[in-house]
Protein backbone atom coordinates (compact mmCIF):
# COMPACT_ATOMS: atom_id res chain seq x y z
CA UNK A 1 0.00 0.00 0.00
CA UNK A 2 1.45 3.38 -0.95
CA UNK A 3 1.89 5.98 1.29
CA UNK A 4 -0.78 8.24 0.00
CA UNK A 5 -3.59 5.32 -0.05
CA UNK A 6 -2.78 4.49 3.75
CA UNK A 7 -2.97 8.19 4.70
CA UNK A 8 -6.93 7.53 3.84
CA UNK A 9 -7.44 5.17 6.43
CA UNK A 10 -5.07 6.80 9.15
CA UNK A 11 -5.90 9.50 11.00
CA UNK A 12 -2.19 11.11 11.38
CA UNK A 13 -2.07 14.44 10.76
CA UNK A 14 1.06 15.49 12.93
CA UNK A 15 2.55 12.15 12.76
CA UNK A 16 3.74 11.17 9.30
CA UNK A 17 5.96 8.71 10.70
CA UNK A 18 3.53 6.87 11.61
CA UNK A 19 1.96 5.03 8.61
CA UNK A 20 5.58 3.97 7.30
CA UNK A 21 4.96 0.49 8.81
CA UNK A 22 2.13 -0.01 5.92
CA UNK A 23 4.87 1.01 3.13
CA UNK A 24 7.72 -1.46 1.59
CA UNK A 25 10.73 1.25 2.51
CA UNK A 26 13.36 0.04 4.77
CA UNK A 27 12.10 0.60 8.61
CA UNK A 28 13.45 4.15 9.98
CA UNK A 29 14.26 4.53 14.08
CA UNK A 30 10.99 5.67 14.22
CA UNK A 31 9.09 3.04 12.46
CA UNK A 32 11.20 0.54 15.04
CA UNK A 33 10.30 3.04 18.17
CA UNK A 34 6.93 2.41 17.08
CA UNK A 35 6.95 -1.33 16.53
CA UNK A 36 8.46 -2.01 20.26
CA UNK A 37 5.52 0.43 21.66
CA UNK A 38 3.34 -2.08 19.48
CA UNK A 39 4.45 -5.11 21.28
CA UNK A 40 4.41 -3.25 24.75
CA UNK A 41 0.94 -2.24 24.36
CA UNK A 42 0.07 -5.46 23.43
CA UNK A 43 1.26 -6.77 26.47
CA UNK A 44 0.06 -4.29 28.49
CA UNK A 45 -3.50 -5.06 27.35
CA UNK A 46 -2.23 -8.84 28.89
CA UNK A 47 -2.20 -7.17 31.64
CA UNK A 48 1.62 -6.66 32.02
CA UNK A 49 2.25 -3.35 34.31
CA UNK A 50 5.77 -3.28 33.50
CA UNK A 51 5.60 -3.24 29.55
CA UNK A 52 2.59 -0.71 30.52
CA UNK A 53 4.67 1.91 32.39
CA UNK A 54 7.31 1.49 29.67
CA UNK A 55 4.64 2.62 26.49
CA UNK A 56 3.22 4.85 28.55
CA UNK A 57 6.41 6.69 29.80
CA UNK A 58 7.88 6.19 25.97
CA UNK A 59 4.31 7.74 25.23
CA UNK A 60 4.74 11.52 27.33
CA UNK A 61 7.42 12.63 24.26
CA UNK A 62 4.93 12.23 21.36
CA UNK A 63 2.26 13.74 23.51
CA UNK A 64 4.14 16.67 24.07
CA UNK A 65 5.02 16.69 19.89
CA UNK A 66 1.15 16.62 19.21
CA UNK A 67 0.08 19.33 21.89
CA UNK A 68 2.98 21.35 20.48
CA UNK A 69 1.98 21.53 16.88
CA UNK A 70 -1.53 21.81 17.89
CA UNK A 71 -0.67 25.19 19.52
CA UNK A 72 -1.12 24.42 22.84
CA UNK A 73 1.07 26.47 25.32
CA UNK A 74 3.79 24.96 27.25
CA UNK A 75 2.15 25.74 30.29
CA UNK A 76 -1.12 23.42 29.77
CA UNK A 77 1.10 20.54 27.60
CA UNK A 78 1.50 18.75 31.22
CA UNK A 79 -2.46 18.75 30.94
CA UNK A 80 -2.46 17.29 27.69
CA UNK A 81 -0.12 14.80 28.43
CA UNK A 82 -2.09 13.73 31.57
CA UNK A 83 -5.52 13.79 30.28
CA UNK A 84 -4.08 11.26 27.15
CA UNK A 85 -2.57 9.02 29.77
CA UNK A 86 -5.71 8.52 31.24
CA UNK A 87 -7.75 8.18 28.02
CA UNK A 88 -5.28 5.37 26.92
CA UNK A 89 -5.87 3.61 30.30
CA UNK A 90 -9.71 3.61 29.45
CA UNK A 91 -9.36 3.17 25.91
CA UNK A 92 -6.53 0.27 25.53
CA UNK A 93 -9.00 -2.18 24.54
CA UNK A 94 -9.29 -0.68 21.11
CA UNK A 95 -5.98 -0.38 20.41
CA UNK A 96 -5.18 -2.83 17.77
CA UNK A 97 -1.34 -4.56 17.43
CA UNK A 98 -1.64 -4.97 13.44
CA UNK A 99 -1.27 -0.95 13.53
CA UNK A 100 0.71 1.72 14.55
CA UNK A 101 0.48 2.58 18.34
CA UNK A 102 2.08 5.84 17.22
CA UNK A 103 -1.25 7.19 15.07
CA UNK A 104 -3.42 5.62 18.24
CA UNK A 105 -1.90 7.61 20.44
CA UNK A 106 -1.27 10.64 18.19
CA UNK A 107 -5.38 10.69 17.48
CA UNK A 108 -6.05 10.56 21.16
CA UNK A 109 -2.95 12.94 21.81
CA UNK A 110 -4.69 15.20 19.44
CA UNK A 111 -8.52 15.50 20.52
CA UNK A 112 -7.01 15.97 23.88
CA UNK A 113 -5.17 18.65 23.35
CA UNK A 114 -8.59 20.36 21.34
CA UNK A 115 -9.86 19.87 24.60
CA UNK A 116 -7.27 21.60 26.50
CA UNK A 117 -7.01 24.58 24.26
CA UNK A 118 -11.01 24.55 24.32
CA UNK A 119 -10.90 24.67 28.58
CA UNK A 120 -8.02 26.86 28.86
CA UNK A 121 -9.91 29.84 26.30
CA UNK A 122 -13.11 29.52 28.56
CA UNK A 123 -10.70 29.86 31.29
CA UNK A 124 -8.82 32.64 30.69
CA UNK A 125 -12.32 35.03 29.68
CA UNK A 126 -14.07 33.74 33.25
CA UNK A 127 -10.55 34.30 35.44
CA UNK A 128 -10.27 37.91 37.45
CA UNK A 129 -7.48 39.95 36.39
CA UNK A 130 -4.14 39.54 38.76
CA UNK A 131 -4.37 42.91 40.18
CA UNK A 132 -7.59 43.32 41.06
CA UNK A 133 -7.63 39.79 42.64
CA UNK A 134 -4.84 41.50 44.95
CA UNK A 135 -6.20 44.04 45.82
CA UNK A 136 -9.21 41.99 47.16
CA UNK A 137 -6.95 39.95 49.35
CA UNK A 138 -7.23 39.98 52.65
CA UNK A 139 -4.56 40.56 55.17
CA UNK A 140 -2.93 37.47 56.65
CA UNK A 141 -1.84 39.20 59.82
CA UNK A 142 -5.65 40.47 60.71
CA UNK A 143 -6.98 38.31 63.70
CA UNK A 144 -10.31 39.78 62.54
CA UNK A 145 -10.15 38.02 59.71
CA UNK A 146 -8.73 34.81 60.92
CA UNK A 147 -11.77 34.53 63.26
CA UNK A 148 -14.25 35.79 60.70
CA UNK A 149 -12.28 32.69 58.13
CA UNK A 150 -12.89 30.16 60.75
CA UNK A 151 -16.29 31.25 60.73
CA UNK A 152 -16.73 30.45 56.90
CA UNK A 153 -14.89 27.62 56.72
CA UNK A 154 -17.51 26.14 59.39
CA UNK A 155 -20.18 27.07 57.10
CA UNK A 156 -18.06 26.09 54.02
CA UNK A 157 -18.07 22.46 55.41
CA UNK A 158 -21.61 22.55 55.97
CA UNK A 159 -22.98 23.65 52.91
CA UNK A 160 -20.18 21.33 51.34
CA UNK A 161 -21.95 18.30 53.22
CA UNK A 162 -25.37 19.26 51.43
CA UNK A 163 -24.34 18.74 48.29
CA UNK A 164 -24.67 15.86 45.90
CA UNK A 165 -22.42 13.03 45.97
CA UNK A 166 -20.84 13.56 42.81
CA UNK A 167 -20.33 17.19 43.69
CA UNK A 168 -19.50 16.68 46.95
CA UNK A 169 -16.69 13.89 45.82
CA UNK A 170 -15.21 16.34 43.23
CA UNK A 171 -14.96 19.35 45.88
CA UNK A 172 -13.05 16.82 48.33
CA UNK A 173 -10.72 15.27 45.76
CA UNK A 174 -9.68 18.96 44.23
CA UNK A 175 -10.53 21.20 46.60
CA UNK A 176 -10.49 20.06 49.59
CA UNK A 177 -7.58 16.94 49.10
CA UNK A 178 -5.77 19.51 46.69
CA UNK A 179 -5.69 16.89 44.13
CA UNK A 180 -4.99 17.56 40.42
CA UNK A 181 -7.47 16.74 37.79
CA UNK A 182 -5.56 13.55 36.69
CA UNK A 183 -4.93 12.16 40.33
CA UNK A 184 -8.52 12.76 41.12
CA UNK A 185 -9.59 10.95 37.95
CA UNK A 186 -7.13 8.12 38.43
CA UNK A 187 -8.59 7.97 42.47
CA UNK A 188 -12.40 8.17 41.54
CA UNK A 189 -12.42 6.48 38.56
CA UNK A 190 -14.32 9.46 36.74
CA UNK A 191 -13.51 11.24 33.51
CA UNK A 192 -11.48 14.19 34.10
CA UNK A 193 -14.40 16.04 32.10
CA UNK A 194 -16.78 14.70 34.38
CA UNK A 195 -15.15 15.81 37.82
CA UNK A 196 -14.33 19.34 36.36
CA UNK A 197 -18.23 19.79 35.49
CA UNK A 198 -19.32 18.24 39.11
CA UNK A 199 -17.11 21.05 40.42
CA UNK A 200 -17.90 23.70 38.59
CA UNK A 201 -21.44 22.50 39.40
CA UNK A 202 -20.63 22.34 43.55
CA UNK A 203 -18.99 25.82 43.53
CA UNK A 204 -21.73 27.23 41.71
CA UNK A 205 -24.47 25.71 44.21
CA UNK A 206 -21.78 26.84 47.73
CA UNK A 207 -21.62 30.47 45.60
CA UNK A 208 -25.50 30.52 46.19
CA UNK A 209 -25.89 28.97 49.42
CA UNK A 210 -23.39 30.96 50.83
CA UNK A 211 -23.63 34.52 49.02
CA UNK A 212 -26.70 33.99 47.19
CA UNK A 213 -25.62 34.15 44.39
CA UNK A 214 -26.78 32.88 41.22
CA UNK B 1 -6.04 22.55 43.43
CA UNK B 2 -2.21 21.36 44.07
CA UNK B 3 0.82 21.74 41.09
CA UNK B 4 0.37 18.91 38.60
CA UNK B 5 2.14 16.11 39.46
CA UNK B 6 4.74 14.43 37.25
CA UNK B 7 4.24 12.11 34.27
CA UNK B 8 5.53 9.35 36.25
CA UNK B 9 3.19 9.61 39.23
CA UNK B 10 0.64 9.02 36.90
CA UNK B 11 1.43 6.69 35.08
CA UNK B 12 2.70 4.54 38.05
CA UNK B 13 -0.67 5.31 39.46
CA UNK B 14 -2.26 3.54 36.01
CA UNK B 15 0.47 0.94 35.87
CA UNK B 16 -1.05 0.04 39.35
CA UNK B 17 -4.50 -0.05 38.16
CA UNK B 18 -3.47 -2.07 35.46
CA UNK B 19 -6.54 -5.32 34.88
CA UNK B 20 -6.00 -7.25 31.30
CA UNK B 21 -8.61 -6.33 28.54
CA UNK B 22 -10.30 -8.07 26.31
CA UNK B 23 -9.35 -6.42 22.91
CA UNK B 24 -12.47 -4.65 21.00
CA UNK B 25 -13.45 -6.66 17.70
CA UNK B 26 -12.36 -5.42 14.71
CA UNK B 27 -14.72 -2.74 13.15
CA UNK B 28 -16.44 -5.03 10.47
CA UNK B 29 -17.29 -7.65 12.89
CA UNK B 30 -18.90 -4.84 15.06
CA UNK B 31 -21.09 -3.70 12.09
CA UNK B 32 -21.26 -7.23 10.80
CA UNK B 33 -23.37 -8.09 14.90
CA UNK B 34 -25.81 -5.31 14.11
CA UNK B 35 -26.12 -6.16 10.07
CA UNK B 36 -27.41 -9.60 11.83
CA UNK B 37 -30.27 -8.32 13.59
CA UNK B 38 -31.31 -6.00 10.40
CA UNK B 39 -31.16 -9.17 8.64
CA UNK B 40 -33.85 -11.03 10.96
CA UNK B 41 -35.74 -8.36 11.60
CA UNK B 42 -35.57 -8.52 7.34
CA UNK B 43 -36.60 -12.45 7.27
CA UNK B 44 -39.46 -11.85 9.55
CA UNK B 45 -40.71 -9.11 7.34
CA UNK B 46 -40.49 -11.47 4.33
CA UNK B 47 -42.09 -14.76 6.14
CA UNK B 48 -45.13 -12.27 7.34
CA UNK B 49 -45.82 -10.49 3.82
CA UNK B 50 -43.65 -12.72 0.93
CA UNK B 51 -41.46 -11.49 -1.37
CA UNK B 52 -43.71 -12.11 -4.40
CA UNK B 53 -45.72 -8.63 -3.92
CA UNK B 54 -42.00 -6.74 -3.77
CA UNK B 55 -40.74 -8.78 -6.57
CA UNK B 56 -43.72 -7.34 -8.65
CA UNK B 57 -43.43 -3.89 -7.63
CA UNK B 58 -39.66 -3.79 -8.54
CA UNK B 59 -40.32 -5.94 -11.70
CA UNK B 60 -42.85 -3.45 -12.54
CA UNK B 61 -40.23 -0.10 -11.09
CA UNK B 62 -36.70 -1.40 -11.13
CA UNK B 63 -36.09 2.15 -10.09
CA UNK B 64 -38.03 1.47 -6.50
CA UNK B 65 -35.57 -1.84 -6.65
CA UNK B 66 -32.17 0.22 -7.10
CA UNK B 67 -33.40 2.71 -4.51
CA UNK B 68 -33.76 0.16 -1.63
CA UNK B 69 -30.79 -1.90 -2.95
CA UNK B 70 -29.24 1.99 -2.42
CA UNK B 71 -30.71 1.61 1.14
CA UNK B 72 -29.33 -1.47 1.92
CA UNK B 73 -25.70 -0.63 0.81
CA UNK B 74 -25.95 3.02 2.65
CA UNK B 75 -27.11 0.91 6.12
CA UNK B 76 -23.95 -1.43 5.21
CA UNK B 77 -21.54 1.24 4.68
CA UNK B 78 -22.60 3.59 7.57
CA UNK B 79 -22.91 1.10 10.29
CA UNK B 80 -18.89 -0.35 9.01
CA UNK B 81 -18.01 3.45 8.87
CA UNK B 82 -19.43 4.05 12.24
CA UNK B 83 -17.57 1.42 13.71
CA UNK B 84 -14.33 2.68 12.11
CA UNK B 85 -14.60 5.87 13.56
CA UNK B 86 -15.10 5.06 16.60
CA UNK B 87 -11.89 3.35 16.84
CA UNK B 88 -9.09 6.01 17.78
CA UNK B 89 -6.37 6.64 14.99
CA UNK B 90 -9.07 6.34 11.90
CA UNK B 91 -9.17 8.42 9.45
CA UNK B 92 -12.18 11.17 8.66
CA UNK B 93 -12.65 10.13 5.21
CA UNK B 94 -14.37 6.74 6.04
CA UNK B 95 -17.36 9.02 6.78
CA UNK B 96 -17.18 9.31 2.82
CA UNK B 97 -17.98 5.87 2.74
CA UNK B 98 -21.74 5.37 2.74
CA UNK B 99 -22.21 8.30 0.34
CA UNK B 100 -22.08 6.68 -3.25
CA UNK B 101 -24.67 4.24 -2.12
CA UNK B 102 -26.85 7.46 -0.88
CA UNK B 103 -26.53 8.83 -4.02
CA UNK B 104 -27.72 5.77 -5.38
CA UNK B 105 -30.63 5.63 -3.22
CA UNK B 106 -31.53 9.16 -3.47
CA UNK B 107 -31.34 9.50 -6.79
CA UNK B 108 -33.39 6.21 -7.53
CA UNK B 109 -36.13 7.60 -5.15
CA UNK B 110 -36.08 10.38 -7.00
CA UNK B 111 -36.27 9.00 -10.26
CA UNK B 112 -39.24 6.89 -9.55
CA UNK B 113 -40.71 10.02 -8.06
CA UNK B 114 -40.46 11.96 -11.41
CA UNK B 115 -41.53 8.57 -13.68
CA UNK B 116 -44.87 8.22 -11.35
CA UNK B 117 -45.48 12.09 -12.02
CA UNK B 118 -44.45 11.17 -16.09
CA UNK B 119 -46.33 7.79 -16.44
CA UNK B 120 -48.18 7.12 -13.76
CA UNK B 121 -49.29 3.57 -14.52
CA UNK B 122 -46.69 1.36 -12.87
CA UNK B 123 -48.53 -1.90 -11.66
CA UNK B 124 -48.07 -0.63 -7.90
CA UNK B 125 -51.65 -0.43 -6.05
CA UNK B 126 -52.32 1.97 -3.31
CA UNK B 127 -50.37 1.54 0.14
CA UNK B 128 -50.30 3.15 3.51
CA UNK B 129 -50.42 6.54 3.59
CA UNK B 130 -46.88 8.85 4.14
CA UNK B 131 -47.82 9.39 7.57
CA UNK B 132 -47.45 5.53 7.98
CA UNK B 133 -43.99 5.35 6.37
CA UNK B 134 -42.80 7.67 8.19
CA UNK B 135 -43.52 6.14 11.52
CA UNK B 136 -42.36 2.69 10.32
CA UNK B 137 -38.76 4.74 9.83
CA UNK B 138 -38.64 6.16 12.64
CA UNK B 139 -40.49 3.67 15.12
CA UNK B 140 -37.78 1.60 14.01
CA UNK B 141 -34.89 3.71 13.82
CA UNK B 142 -34.60 3.80 17.26
CA UNK B 143 -34.26 0.36 18.66
CA UNK B 144 -32.07 0.07 15.68
CA UNK B 145 -30.07 3.44 16.51
CA UNK B 146 -29.96 2.39 20.68
CA UNK B 147 -28.00 -0.93 19.47
CA UNK B 148 -25.51 0.75 17.13
CA UNK B 149 -25.03 3.52 20.03
CA UNK B 150 -24.53 0.40 22.80
CA UNK B 151 -22.28 -1.58 20.08
CA UNK B 152 -20.24 2.22 19.79
CA UNK B 153 -19.61 2.96 22.90
CA UNK B 154 -17.64 -0.26 23.63
CA UNK B 155 -15.26 1.39 21.79
CA UNK B 156 -13.61 5.41 22.35
CA UNK B 157 -15.20 7.85 19.48
CA UNK B 158 -13.23 10.67 19.15
CA UNK B 159 -15.88 12.34 16.76
CA UNK B 160 -18.60 11.25 18.60
CA UNK B 161 -21.24 13.27 16.65
CA UNK B 162 -20.13 12.26 13.18
CA UNK B 163 -20.11 8.56 14.89
CA UNK B 164 -23.25 9.27 15.82
CA UNK B 165 -24.41 11.28 12.38
CA UNK B 166 -23.45 7.64 10.62
CA UNK B 167 -25.15 5.22 13.04
CA UNK B 168 -28.34 7.59 12.34
CA UNK B 169 -27.64 7.36 8.73
CA UNK B 170 -27.34 2.91 9.35
CA UNK B 171 -30.69 2.82 11.11
CA UNK B 172 -33.10 5.21 8.80
CA UNK B 173 -31.88 3.54 5.69
CA UNK B 174 -31.91 -0.04 7.13
CA UNK B 175 -35.62 0.71 8.39
CA UNK B 176 -35.97 2.29 4.57
CA UNK B 177 -34.77 -1.12 2.85
CA UNK B 178 -37.28 -3.19 5.35
CA UNK B 179 -39.94 -0.76 4.99
CA UNK B 180 -39.79 -1.49 0.78
CA UNK B 181 -40.86 -4.87 1.74
CA UNK B 182 -44.66 -4.26 2.43
CA UNK B 183 -44.88 -0.92 0.70
CA UNK B 184 -46.83 -1.22 -2.33
CA UNK B 185 -46.96 2.39 -2.64
CA UNK B 186 -45.19 4.24 -5.93
CA UNK B 187 -42.46 6.80 -5.37
CA UNK B 188 -45.36 9.50 -5.05
CA UNK B 189 -43.56 13.07 -4.01
CA UNK B 190 -45.67 12.64 -0.70
CA UNK B 191 -43.77 9.85 -0.06
CA UNK B 192 -40.50 10.55 -1.01
CA UNK B 193 -40.94 13.88 1.48
CA UNK B 194 -42.10 11.44 4.03
CA UNK B 195 -39.18 9.19 3.78
CA UNK B 196 -36.54 12.28 3.40
CA UNK B 197 -38.22 14.05 6.32
CA UNK B 198 -38.16 10.40 8.70
CA UNK B 199 -34.30 9.68 7.51
CA UNK B 200 -33.74 13.53 8.50
CA UNK B 201 -35.25 13.57 11.64
CA UNK B 202 -33.10 10.60 12.61
CA UNK B 203 -29.99 11.25 11.73
CA UNK B 204 -31.25 14.83 13.83
CA UNK B 205 -32.10 12.79 16.87
CA UNK B 206 -28.87 10.65 16.15
CA UNK B 207 -26.66 13.88 16.23
CA UNK B 208 -27.85 15.20 19.12
CA UNK B 209 -28.75 12.46 21.56
CA UNK B 210 -26.35 9.63 20.08
CA UNK B 211 -23.15 12.65 20.42
CA UNK B 212 -23.80 12.74 24.03
CA UNK B 213 -24.04 9.31 24.78
CA UNK B 214 -20.65 8.50 22.85
CA UNK B 215 -19.35 11.56 23.98
CA UNK B 216 -15.96 10.35 26.43
CA UNK B 217 -17.05 9.49 29.93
Amino acid sequence: MSAGIAAVFYDVPFLPDCRAHVSAEPASASEQADQQRRAWMAAAQAGDRQAYERVLADSVALIRGVARRRGVPVDAQDDVVQETLITVHRARHTYDPSRSYDAWLAAIASRRAIDTLRSHGRRSSREVHDDYALDRHPDRDDASVESERAQRAQRLQAAIAELPPRQREAVRQLGLKEQSLAEAAADTGRNAGALKVNLHRALKALRERLHGEP
Amino acid sequence: MSVEPRPQDLITALGARLTPVRRLPPPWLRALGWLVVVAIIAVLLLRHYGAAAMLQRWAAAPDMAWSTIGAAITAICAAWAACVLAVPGRARAWAWLPVPPALLWIGASGWGCLRSWLAPVTGAVAGPPAVDCLTFIIGLSIPLSALLIWLLRRACPLRPVLTAILAGLASAAASAGLLAIFHPIDAAATDLLSHALAVGIVIAANAVMGGRLLSPR
